[in-house]
């Protein structure tokens, strides 16, 4: 390497480690214009994001569910959400869409029964927007957990990934859904906090029904806004995440279980 | 004689003014409609009327561009929550509804769906509608309304249930 004696090789330096740390040098010059570059767009899209119209600048949507004023034999949340986005129980546990569901607890001991709404749980760090292949499953800029169903491919990674199991995949063909909830055939959906209500000021349509029950066990607000009513109870009576544990940080809160 | 006419219509489409001209665009341009079209009738898509005066570009735009205006919009609206998009397939949907025998809209079944008019002549298979309803159906405000009367019959129940 050394003995370099050719006029028009090119050869600037003959040294190899110098060789060496100039080629490292080029690779990490390299290497870190393309992370600017394949950065470029996700900076684009996140600066654009903030300034989403209707979502709103920071927030992050969540509910709250007193679990002591949810009534065992009340159903009206799982079916009022039923009801706005077109899905049914066609008598097939198996292969039936389930956006929603009312979960039973037993105190085996005493006997004890609480009864409580499961459905997404909308978290922070969502395990089935880490296993997406294709970027279909997302988390908006407001916390809302959604499937872009134009990418969503039906590899059913997701359903496997959520430790809440709140997904359901569509088997059958469908027609004449809500023009507001689009679903189809070979993909996957969850509950989406009624995004298509929420993006013009609305709430989920689970907790509208649950307050004209008079239970008024669910509470939707911003957690990311201190004077919501939603923050202010979160801030003053303890409240809890399903399986905290994980460290997902689910945007859906249960107080009294 | 038919496959010739056929022959005659594809080279008017394919030089009468680009490389993918859809066929309406020459009637239009001769200011009359296929239904009036006596040597083309059969041959060439009748498509449908929409409402109102114009879509929300020219014609020839939205026939060549529909699809781009279509995809830019919907990123907007699933990935940034804008729902006041300009190109909305529910505008789609409810401009371009075509009514069947039982005065009803029809769905992208029927082979007389605006959408399909078009798309069936030029073999492109329309993936939008496996997901998304293919005729105007309950608005988001009639759903509230019909969500609104629902509460309001179960709070109804609830209160007699108390009493």
């Amino acid at each position: 390497m050394s003995g370099c004696d050719k006029s028009n090789c090119g050869c600037v330096n003959t040294n190899p480690t110098d060789l060496l740390s100039s080629s490292r040098r080029n690779f990490l010059g390299g290497a870190a214009a393309v992370a600017t570059l394949t950065l470029a767009p996700g900076i684009t899209i996140t600066a654009f994001g903030g300034s989403a119209k209707a979502s709103g600048h920071h927030a992050r949507w969540g509910l709250l569910v007193d679990v002591n004023k949810c009534k065992k034999d009340c159903n009206a949340c799982v079916t009022a959400c039923s009801t706005e986005h077109g899905w049914e129980d066609t008598g097939h546990p198996l292969t039936d869409a389930q956006w929603i569901r009312k979960v039973t607890l037993k105190d085996k001991k005493s006997g004890f029964e609480q009864s409580l709404p499961v459905m997404c749980q909308h978290c922070a760090e969502p395990p089935c927007v880490d296993v997406c292949p294709t970027a279909a499953s997302f988390r908006r800029d407001d916390g809302i957990v959604l499937v872009d169903k134009h990418l969503c491919i039906g590899c059913r990674y997701c359903i496997m990934a959520c430790p809440y199991q709140a997904r359901s995949f569509i088997h059958e063909p469908l027609m004449d859904q809500k023009e507001y909830s689009p679903r189809g055939k070979g993909t996957v959906e969850s509950c989406n906090l009624c995004v298509h209500r929420v993006d013009v000021g609305g709430t989920p349509a689970c907790v509208e029904a649950c307050s004209a029950t008079g239970n008024g066990a669910m509470l939707f607000g911003n957690l990311n806004d201190p004077d919501s009513e939603i923050s202010k109870r979160i801030a003053e009576y303890p409240s809890t995440q399903i399986r905290a544990d994980l460290g997902l940080d689910p945007g859906v809160r249960y107080e009294n279980l | 004689m038919k496959f010739g006419l056929k022959i005659f219509a594809l080279f008017l489409a394919v030089f009468g003014g680009g490389l993918i001209v859809l066929p309406g665009q020459m009637a239009n341009a001769e200011g009359q409609g296929f239904n009036g079209s006596s040597v083309l009738a059969g041959v060439l898509p009748d498509i449908p009327k929409g409402k109102g005066d114009s879509c929300i570009a020219p014609t020839d735009f939205m026939r060549r561009n529909h699809m781009n205006l279509l995809s830019h919009d919907r990123d907007e609206t699933v990935h940034f929550g804008n729902r006041q998009v300009k190109a909305s397939l529910k505008e789609c949907v409810t401009c371009h509804a075509v009514n069947g025998i039982d005065n009803t809209p029809i769905t992208v079944e029927d082979p007389k769906h605006f959408c399909r008019a078009c798309h069936d002549y030029v073999a492109v298979k329309i993936d939008c509608f496996e997901c998304h309803a293919s005729r105007p159906g309950e608005t988001l405000k009639s759903s509230r309304d019909k969500a609104l009367k629902e509460n309001e019959a179960l709070a109804a129940y609830a209160k007699g249930a108390d009493e």
